[in-house]
């Protein structure tokens, strides 16, 4: 299965504060491992806030917010993308995370909807207009 | 915490550890049993006390001091008996006989070279392709006999019977479950990467039975492919065949439609295929080809490329395909290759030169029972018109291929040419 983990932001990370150079080599150390056990597919770390934006939709509006975005412990600053067999062995990996921030942090483990979990859901009409979709893409 | 959950995140973390543990076991005792017999019973020992402790700082590191000691005390018993019985103790090897201090230093030996040991054992050609992909799953992979049984279609007194056989071989051959260096590496990891695509096309090419694909056994071989490029990372070889893997594995969720129908590879829809893992598979194989890489599997990752690469059917380039398969067949000539090349000749240059081409071969014992080969030849002549000549190729590969899927898929292409 695949699962995102999500390094939940602080206030550090929303500031741009750069991690130690210890917590790089930690860092690198850790997903090492993980790619050597062949569990890491991706990943990478995000900007603060303050360079994202936003979009809201209500109705036919969209308004764009330009950040930084209040809610800090709601923010992403990182993630990765890993397989695993189930959820206790993301869990087990998690586990062993250097503590991503110089204080108190977070990871969020989200299994990702596959493909299949999708198809089942997949009415013939739905089908229908995502073959279209995908031939418009390929520009038939 | 709840006892049940305790246990649960324990073996989560035994799960992760196993293979290096049963590497570094194997490489110590040189016998696989004993091996599996010391890392359950440091299993039992964290289940004992981590719940007490909490989980260590490095548990990989525990477990493996755990059952080394227990392996060492188990000696020390048995060398106080030896010297009881001198006469029995001759007829031992030297090995058990290795002094603690000598054993102790075993302990510090790199860890990421003796799970490639294991590989290279559990894979050793001594051993049967399917008993090496058996014990390959069990050793590295973790899975249970049952679990294997169930990915092979098998039942499990034959998987346990492959196990206990692969490892008897193992053993007669006086494996040491190193890592083979010179002139036998090559050979070896050619054997290695063979059973890593046999786990892999078990799964997604389900020879038999009512499912299409079996995802968890592509999803195994996967894994295995990916651990191994991180232990070889300058193979050519082994990055192609995880290229090769990560490509045919974007493809899974497509090839079935939402009724579990097959769907061909030129009607898939192309939205479904995983980019993530099209984006790994390409960059694997940009690394096997600044390598050099031009051996059997980085030429197969490359004919799945063109396909990653063309976002519509019609854009494929079944010119460089066919190319492709031209150099495929120097350096891995088969039956089956020459087949494929046929199927790419059809595309690239028109159903009379892929029936031509298939004319040269359908001869061969090979391709005796074959099903691919009656549907490639029913499609060209279906392409050419021909469709009472197609309806019949049809009906020939419907009645020799053992998926059902695939046979549903072949009696519709039948019934499409009246």
């Amino acid at each position: 299965m695949r699962v995102i983990v999500f390094v939940k932001a602080t206030e550090d990370s929303e500031q741009g504060a750069m991690p130690s150079a210890e917590l790089i080599e930690a860092m690198g150390r850790y997903n090492e491992e993980l790619i050597n056990a062949g569990v890491m597919v991706g990943g990478d770390g995000l900007k603060p806030s303050a360079e994202g934006k936003r979009i809201a939709f209500d109705g036919a509006s969209r308004t764009v917010i330009d950040g930084p975005f209040a809610e800090t412990r709601e923010l992403v600053a990182g993630f990765w993308i890993w397989e695993v067999k189930d959820m206790d062995e993301a869990l087990a990996w998690a586990k062993r995370c250097p503590n991503p921030m110089p204080g108190p942090s977070e990871l969020e483990l989200r299994p990702v909807v596959s493909m299949d979990d999708f198809a089942e859901n997949m009415t013939p009409e739905g089908a229908e207009i995502h073959a279209r979709n995908e031939q418009r893409l390929a520009g038939e | 915490m709840a006892a049940g959950e305790t246990h649960r995140t324990i073996e989560a973390v035994f799960r992760i550890e196993r293979a290096r543990l049963l590497a570094g076991l194997a490489r110590f005792t040189h016998d696989v049993d004993r091996a599996e017999e010391l890392a359950q019973d440091a299993l039992l020992a964290a289940l004992t006390d981590w719940p007490e402790s909490g989980v260590p700082h490095n548990p990989g590191a525990w477990l493996m001091a755990v059952a080394k000691r227990r392996a060492i005390d188990a000696r020390r018993r048995q060398s106080m008996l030896e010297r009881k019985h001198a006469e029995m103790a001759r007829e031992l090897d030297d090995a058990n006989h290795a002094p603690i201090e000598v054993l102790e230093a075993a302990m510090d030996d790199d860890l990421g070279d003796e799970l490639l040991g294991l590989i290279f054992t559990a894979c050793h050609p001594a051993v049967y392709p399917h008993a090496r992909a058996a014990l390959t799953l069990r050793l590295v992979g973790g899975l249970t006999t049952a679990e294997i049984a169930r990915a092979f279609l098998s039942r499990e007194p034959t998987i346990a019977q492959r196990i206990v056989r692969a490892k008897k071989a193992i053993g007669d051959a006086g494996l040491t479950f190193e890592v083979p260096r010179g002139r036998e590496r090559a050979a070896r990891l050619a054997s290695v990467l063979e059973v890593i695509y046999l786990i892999f096309n078990e799964g997604y090419a389900a020879t038999a039975g009512e499912d299409l694909v079996r995802p968890a056994l592509c999803a195994e071989a996967q894994r295995l492919g990916r651990i191994l490029a991180g232990l070889m990372p300058d193979e050519p070889e082994v990055l192609g065949l995880l290229s090769l893997m990560e490509l045919q594995a974007s493809r899974l969720s497509a090839r079935s439609g939402p009724d579990g129908a097959f769907v061909p590879l030129t009607e898939q829809n192309r939205a479904r295929w995983d980019q993530l893992l099209i984006r790994r598979g390409l960059a694997a194989l940009d690394r096997a080809e600044a390598l050099g890489g031009a051996g059997r599997y980085a030429l197969q990752a490359a004919l799945a490329a063109c396909h990653a690469r063309a976002r519509a059917a019609q854009d494929t380039d079944w010119r460089r395909i066919a190319a492709l398969y031209d150099r495929l067949r120097e350096v891995a000539p088969s039956p089956v290759v020459d087949l494929n090349r046929a199927v790419a000749c059809s595309m690239a240059y028109g159903p009379e030169v892929g029936l031509r081409l298939i004319d040269e071969i359908s001869g061969l014992a090979a391709l005796r029972n074959y099903a691919p080969l009656p549907a490639a030849k029913g499609d060209f002549l279906f392409r050419a018109g021909r469709l009472p000549e197609a309806k019949h190729q049809f009906e020939i590969a419907a009645g020799l291929t053992r998926n059902a899927r695939e046979r549903a898929f072949l009696l519709a292409r039948m019934e499409a040419c009246t």
